[in-house]
């Protein structure tokens, strides 16, 4: 059984620890404290403030990353869990100047509002693109059943996916 | 929302994972995927000092046939599982409550092992440190962290009642009973293997029959020529079931020879339906009916999760049928706007 | 036009695709402390005081501040100035801030939190409107109106019971709508520092920066100007950012006091506990018609579950009875409308602020007149729209209607004439209309000042920089912004940098709220940028030798109309204003037109134009089970003219989302304990798991229809369109549910508990509905009587005390909305 709760320990400050991990394709060595998660990493400790937060509990998809390709929810990960793994984040998707197309399409066919979401459905989408070059609706559907948005209703995301798959072909 | 410190303890082997249980004591907490683990430990449902790591245990990780059974390492991602080529139509009930359970997301760091050791739920207990004092705390997290434990505590779901009724909300549990899968547990001590059902016990706070020292290694799965499983939620991702109905069938020609119905979201524990009514005889809508009732009877919902109760009842009804009709063959499409829904979610 | 009307990329777009925008918890200063609080576990409590000196003492803990530290109290309308950063002496519901915890890291915070001891002596739970009614004792505030009803209002437009008498038919329906919350993705998070100079610098999550700024020099007894809000870009907002938060004020007073940078970022549950979300409202709709089912007169009742705190709870009263008259003709009407005070998180504005609610009743009840009359729904809306540029019985004064349109493009996309009821049992569709206002005729205190102000600078490099403290919350009021100016001066939005949202680098915006930003700003960025296109084209005529006339601005040029080749490049015509003007700038304002309503509480509802949609809706029903789906939304909005038609269609298909949302499975939901047990009241599932937010899974396919009928009021015709197109939507779901199986739910949301339990009432012979049988005795005071203009009125009640116009009083402490 789970252990019941007990008096908490204060946080023990200063005990660190080191992880190398590759982070948008540049190895990075970084030094945390134990119980953070990947997201609190990304964006405290490596200052990756593109990764987004919406719940903490994974219950949003606001916090996906691809680790080793796969999207996964920072926010429920252990950054002890990602040694040596591949992280990418929306910082990691253009290449140099050029934006990702999927990048280019959201932004001209409106399919980021307020743009909180989105680092999330743009890294999750890449994966789908990666896996499945051409999907359909209800690939693209079933693929960011993980991502809430608030603004957009999907309509204008699914869209964006469709193009910039078109267009990368 | 931060999680709280804890030591660190990455198992290399499944020996050194049980090693590192036992030398635990009752504060070391296993990690799987660590997706309903890092939650709890957010909201202080439980303050483990010690984690223990499974990610690098590399037995875990297996999925390979076993005799006439797969073996499934208790490592084994749900995503990857729901996708995996070597689950035939012989697995199809696994297949489908691998592929519905929480997100894509959630579902490619969520493992079987910790899918079949999640705790079991209530809208009292997976809930913040502070909403909970707000109601005074209950019977399976009865002490606030900063308070003394009072003694015993209050099951909120039903006041008046000595035990816990949080419910057993995972998929795949009555899936792999329902495809007659055993269970293997690993402790330092040696293994033992049980029929999954056996795993599990009616009651919210001690739900499994699991020793503190024992982690869960594999589950051999048969399979069924027959099996489905419907999953009730009010969406259609994320969402926790409200209901599950896991059913594998054997017929003879049209002659039910074998047949096994669990339902899953109505009680502390996945509930097993005897099934000697259907056997002998087709599958016909009168059978059905009977057997429904049945089932409707055996669910037991209670007001502590979404939806209410008396309708996840009814739906009880609706979906046995639905599942039992879908396995004698019936057109989905002639099921209605509930079983398309359950179509539909069926990844590509 | 070159830019406007064409579907293009927003000026913001690149940045939130690559994770550059800002938002305010991506914010970190050197020094940075970290603010938690405690928040009250108990729902309605005396507070005997808080034991601070474990936390204190704490390690990384930097200062504790409580009630004490805050006497000064707040709200965002100046009736209603009933909140503190900290609480004083009560706590009125789960989750009421009661101290701060301000430390060197998040950790260090939250765990000292746990170390305060709050004492308190606890007070009656009042759960819902009901019982506030029923228990006018202990009072949540003093100052409501009478027992814990905050607030009452009434109005009488003719003699109602006349034409209730003589009328027809008669239509009596009581309906309830639950309350339901905002939900941005992002969690509210602010940041404040204390500047070189030792001003204050407050960077917020805030819809309202004008507000902020207010509520802070207000709370902090700090001049105004030596604080500067940062609205940074909302990561969504529909209301829930549009009130001054105790957050905000808390971070600002601990950097003033530590002399360091403070952040905040609240849990998603905290977020829950802010709420200002939609009020819960019963409502008793009764309607005459005549023969053929056109309305004679309305009569409305509604009684709104406000919260604990006044919020922006007045106006919300005043919304849920304003806008009834703006869609179809009543010729006479009544409303009266009363808020009450329970121990649960304020309730506020939300998307549609007020109006959803009695939408509903209206669009529904609407259907069953057609239905028990034989008539077809569309034609009995179609034939008795508001007349385009008229007064209603209420003295709104309506510009252009698109309505008819909108009906017609809906219906016919539907096939709604040859489809509705003669689908197959379990399948059907529902219609349903409704208009929207495109800002507010008043300010939200008193004053004549203009409601938006925008400022441009020219310089010699041939760079545009438009100020505005507008803010961008995801609508897209800064491409707005600057697809209006780059139109004026011919040049490409990307050319404009656009500083917004910012109190101390643009002139006073009151705030991205009542879908006031597009018509406002716009109309103050068309006249700052026609006044920079005057001296622009004044030194370009000068050098060209041509009448100002004949020059025309675009493609980065300015040039001879008759002879196109002849001109100068943008920023050689902008070097030769300079020239010779000297340096450039010019500004622009805007302030809505003064209302024909002149009755006390006419200032809720006047609105410079109002928007209009229609919406048809297919579900799907399982008879047994109740299983609801809706397969396909189609929707005509009358935007006026869309400025950016990607911004816009994004705009409809997310209101489409959030009302699909709150039809079918959202829920403030709450739970109050046993009371022989406990007092405890609290949220039910402040969670993004168990609050559901439609997925993907939910959205249905949705076809969109803009119809453009330019408003002269609205910046080139264009109209609001961030909220209307919700409006339509739960309506027509519920009367699609009638339509597929034949019961009324008269209660949002429509849930597959509530269809069942209606098909089992049917089933025992009893009424085929679900909802409130009756309207609780509110103890309505004398309506104002106020006399239709076709009656003889001028905007002014008969029996209303005449008030000496008092403007310093007023704007102090009095009441606007009036
Ligand atoms: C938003 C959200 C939605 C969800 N929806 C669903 C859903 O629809 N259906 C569903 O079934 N679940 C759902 N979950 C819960 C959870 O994600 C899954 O059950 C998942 O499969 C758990 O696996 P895990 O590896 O992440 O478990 P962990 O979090 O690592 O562990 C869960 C429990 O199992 C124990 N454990 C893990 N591995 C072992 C082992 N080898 N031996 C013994 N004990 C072990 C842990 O100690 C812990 O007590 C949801 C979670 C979230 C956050
Ligand atoms: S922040 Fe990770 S899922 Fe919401
Ligand atoms: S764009 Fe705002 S949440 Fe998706």
């Amino acid at each position: 059984m789970p252990p019941q709760p007990q008096p908490p320990q204060p946080p023990t400050a200063g005990s660190k620890v080191v992880l190398t991990l590759t982070v948008n394709g540049e190895a990075a060595e970084v030094a945390f404290e134990p119980h953070k998660t990947l997201l609190e990493v990304l964006r405290e400790d490596l200052a990756l403030t593109g990764t987004k937060h919406g719940c903490e509990l994974g219950e949003c998809g606001a916090c996906a990353v691809l680790v080793d390709g796969k999207p996964v929810l920072s926010c429920l990960m252990l950054a002890l869990e990602c040694g040596g793994a591949s992280v990418t984040t929306v910082e990691g998707l253009a290449r140099g100047a050029q934006l990702d197309p999927l990048q280019d399409a959201f932004a001209d066919l409106g399919a980021a509002q307020c743009g909180y979401c989105t680092p999330g459905i743009l890294v999750t989408a890449r994966a789908l693109l990666d896996q499945h070059p051409a999907p359909t609706r209800p690939q693209i559907e079933e693929a960011l059943a993980g991502n809430l948005c608030r603004c957009t209703g999907y309509l204008s995301i699914y869209q964006a996916v469709e193009q910039a798959a078109r267009k990368a072909r | 929302m931060r999680a709280p410190s804890f030591r660190w303890h990455a198992a290399t082997s499944l020996a050194d994972a049980a090693r590192a249980l036992a030398a635990g004591g009752p504060r070391a907490l296993l990690l799987g995927g660590g997706t309903d683990v890092v939650p709890a430990i957010k909201r202080r449902q439980y303050v483990p000092e010690l984690l223990i790591s499974l990610r690098q245990v590399a037995e875990l990780g297996r999925l390979e046939p076993h005799g006439a059974s797969l073996r499934i390492g208790a490592g084994v991602r749900l995503g990857a599982l729901a996708a995996d080529d070597r689950l035939g139509v012989g697995h199809t009930a696994l297949r489908r409550a691998a592929g519905v359970v929480a997100s894509p997301h959630i579902r490619n760091v969520a493992t079987l092992g910790g899918n079949l050791c999640l705790d079991t739920r209530c809208n009292y207990y997976n809930q913040s440190l502070e909403w909970r004092r707000a109601v005074d705390y209950c019977m399976k997290a009865p002490a606030g962290v900063a308070l003394a434990a009072p003694a015993g505590g209050t099951c909120w779901v039903a006041p008046g009642s000595p035990r816990c009724w949080a419910v057993s909300q995972t998929d795949c549990a009555p899936a792999l009973i329902a495809l007659g899968a055993s269970v293997t547990l690993v402790s330092a001590e040696g293994q033992r293997t049980l029929p999954l059902a056996d795993l599990y016990r009616d009651d919210g706070m001690t739900w499994l029959t699991r020793r503190p020292d024992e982690l869960l290694a594999w589950v051999d799965v048969p399979a069924a020529a027959r099996s489905t499983y419907w999953k009730l939620r009010r969406r259609g991702s994320f969402d926790f079931p409200v209901l599950g109905v896991a059913a594998a069938v054997e017929l003879a020609g049209d002659v039910v020879t074998a047949a096994r119905v669990v339902l899953g979201a109505v009680a502390s524990h996945p509930v097993v339906v005897p099934t000697e009514s259907l056997l002998g005889r087709p599958l016909g809508d009168d059978a059905i009916a009977a057997f429904a009732e049945l089932a409707t009877r055996l669910a037991k919902p209670l007001d502590n999760t979404d939806y209410q109760l008396g309708w996840r009842k009814r739906v009880t009804r609706a979906y046995v049928v639905g599942a039992l009709r879908e396995l004698r063959g019936d057109d989905p499409a002639l099921l209605g706007v509930l079983a398309r829904r359950q179509a539909a979610l069926i990844p590509a | 036009m070159n830019i406007i009307g064409k579907p293009r990329r927003r000026v913001d777009g690149r940045a939130k695709v690559t994770g550059q925008t800002r938002f305010a918890d991506d914010l970190t200063l050197p020094r940075m402390l970290w603010c938690r609080l405690l928040r009250s576990h108990l729902p309605h409590a005396r507070v005997d005081g808080v034991d601070t000196a474990a936390a204190a003492a704490a390690r990384g803990v930097k200062l504790v501040l409580t009630g004490a530290d805050f006497p000064i109290p707040y709200g965002i309308l100046p009736v209603s100035q009933d909140e503190h950063a900290l609480a004083q002496e009560r706590v009125r519901f789960v989750g009421d801030p009661v101290a701060a915890v301000i430390a060197t890291s998040e950790e260090a915070a939250q765990a000292a939190v746990q170390l305060l001891a709050p004492r308190y002596t606890p007070l009656t739970t009042i759960s819902d409107a009901h019982d506030a009614l029923a228990t006018p004792a202990p009072q949540l505030h003093t100052y409501a109106e009478v027992g814990n009803l905050h607030k009452r209002v009434g109005f009488e437009f003719g003699d109602v019971d006349a034409s209730f008498a003589s009328a027809p038919h008669v239509f009596d329906d009581s309906f309830f709508y639950q309350g339901n919350t905002h939900l941005p993705i992002e969690q509210h998070a602010t940041l404040a520092a204390v500047d070189g100079d030792g001003k204050l610098t407050v960077w917020s999550s805030t819809q309202t920066p004008h507000y902020l700024h207010r509520a802070l020099a207000k709370a902090l007894a700090m001049p105004a100007a030596h604080i500067r809000v940062i609205a940074t870009p909302n990561g969504g907002g529909f209301g829930g950012k549009s009130d001054p938060f105790h957050h905000e004020i808390v971070v600002a007073g601990a950097a003033l006091r530590t002399g360091r940078p403070v952040k905040i970022c609240l849990s998603r549950e905290e977020v829950f506990y802010c709420h200002r979300g939609r009020h819960p409202v019963d409502m008793r709709l009764r309607t005459a018609t005549d023969a053929c089912g056109k309305i004679l007169a309305m009569d409305l009742e509604t009684l709104l579950d406000g919260g604990a705190y006044g919020s922006y709870g007045v106006a919300s009263t005043f919304y849920t009875g304003a806008l009834q008259t703006v869609t179809y003709e009543i010729p006479r009407y009544r409303f009266r409308g009363a808020r009450a005070f329970t121990n649960k998180p304020p309730c506020g504005p939300k998307r549609g602020h007020g109006t959803p609610q009695p939408r509903f009743a209206q669009e529904v009840q609407l259907d069953k007149i057609a239905v028990a009359l034989g008539r077809n729904p569309a034609d009995l809306r179609l034939e008795q729209l508001c007349k385009p540029n008229s007064l209603t019985a209420n003295y709104m004064r309506v510009g252009t209607i698109g309505l008819g349109r909108c009906i017609d493009a809906v219906v016919e996309g539907s096939r709604f004439r040859e489809r509705w009821g003669k689908l197959p049992r379990g399948r059907g569709l529902g219609i349903a209309c409704s208009s929207y206002l495109c800002g507010a005729g008043l300010p939200i205190y008193w004053n004549k000042l203009p409601h938006s102000g925008v400022q441009l600078k020219l310089d010699r490099s041939g760079g545009v920089t438009a100020f505005c403290g507008a803010t961008e919350i995801g609508q897209g009021s800064d491409d707005v912004l600057a697809g209006l100016v780059a139109e004026v001066l011919g040049i490409d939005p990307f050319d404009i940098r656009v500083v917004t949202g910012d109190t101390d680098l643009g002139p006073v915006d009151l705030g991205s709220y009542s879908s006031r930003v597009t018509l406002m700003m716009g109309n103050a960025a068309l006249e700052a940028a026609g006044r920079a296109r005057e001296l622009i084209a004044s030194a370009v005529a000068a050098e060209l030798q041509l009448p100002v006339a004949r020059l025309g601005f675009a493609e980065r040029r300015v040039f001879d109309l008759e002879e196109p080749t002849r001109g100068l490049s943008f920023a050689d015509a902008v070097i030769a204003a300079e020239t010779r003007h000297g340096t450039l700038g010019t500004v622009g304002s805007y302030r809505p037109p003064d209302s024909a309503a002149r009755y006390k509480g006419g200032g809720v509802g006047p609105s410079p134009a109002y928007s209009y949609s229609a919406a048809v809706i297919e579900v799907e029903v399982c008879p047994d089970t109740g299983w609801l789906d809706v397969t396909q939304v189609w929707i005509g909005h009358d935007i006026g003219r869309s400025l950016n038609p990607a911004s816009v269609r994004g705009q409809v298909e997310g209101s489409v989302y959030m009302g699909l949302g709150e039809a079918l499975m959202e829920e403030s939901a709450f739970r109050r304990l046993p009371p022989k047990r406990s007092d405890a009241l609290v949220h039910k599932f402040p969670s993004l798991l168990e609050y559901k937010s439609p997925t993907t899974r939910e959205m249905p396919p949705c076809t969109t229809y803009l119809i453009e009928d330019p408003d002269p009021q609205g910046p080139l015709g264009a109209k609001e369109v961030g909220q209307g197109p919700l409006l339509p939507i739960m309506p027509a779901v519920a009367n699609a549910v009638f339509d597929a199986v034949g019961v009324r739910v008269d209660e949002v949301p429509i849930t597959p508990e509530k269809i069942v339990r209606a098909l089992e009432e049917a089933a025992r012979g009893r009424p085929a509905r679900v909802g409130p049988t009756g309207f609780p005795d509110v103890g309505w005071p004398e309506p104002l009587r106020v006399a239709p203009p076709w009656e003889g009125g001028d905007g002014k009640a008969a029996n209303e005390t005449p008030r000496r116009p008092r403007p310093d009083k007023d704007a102090k402490d009095k009441q606007v909305p009036r």
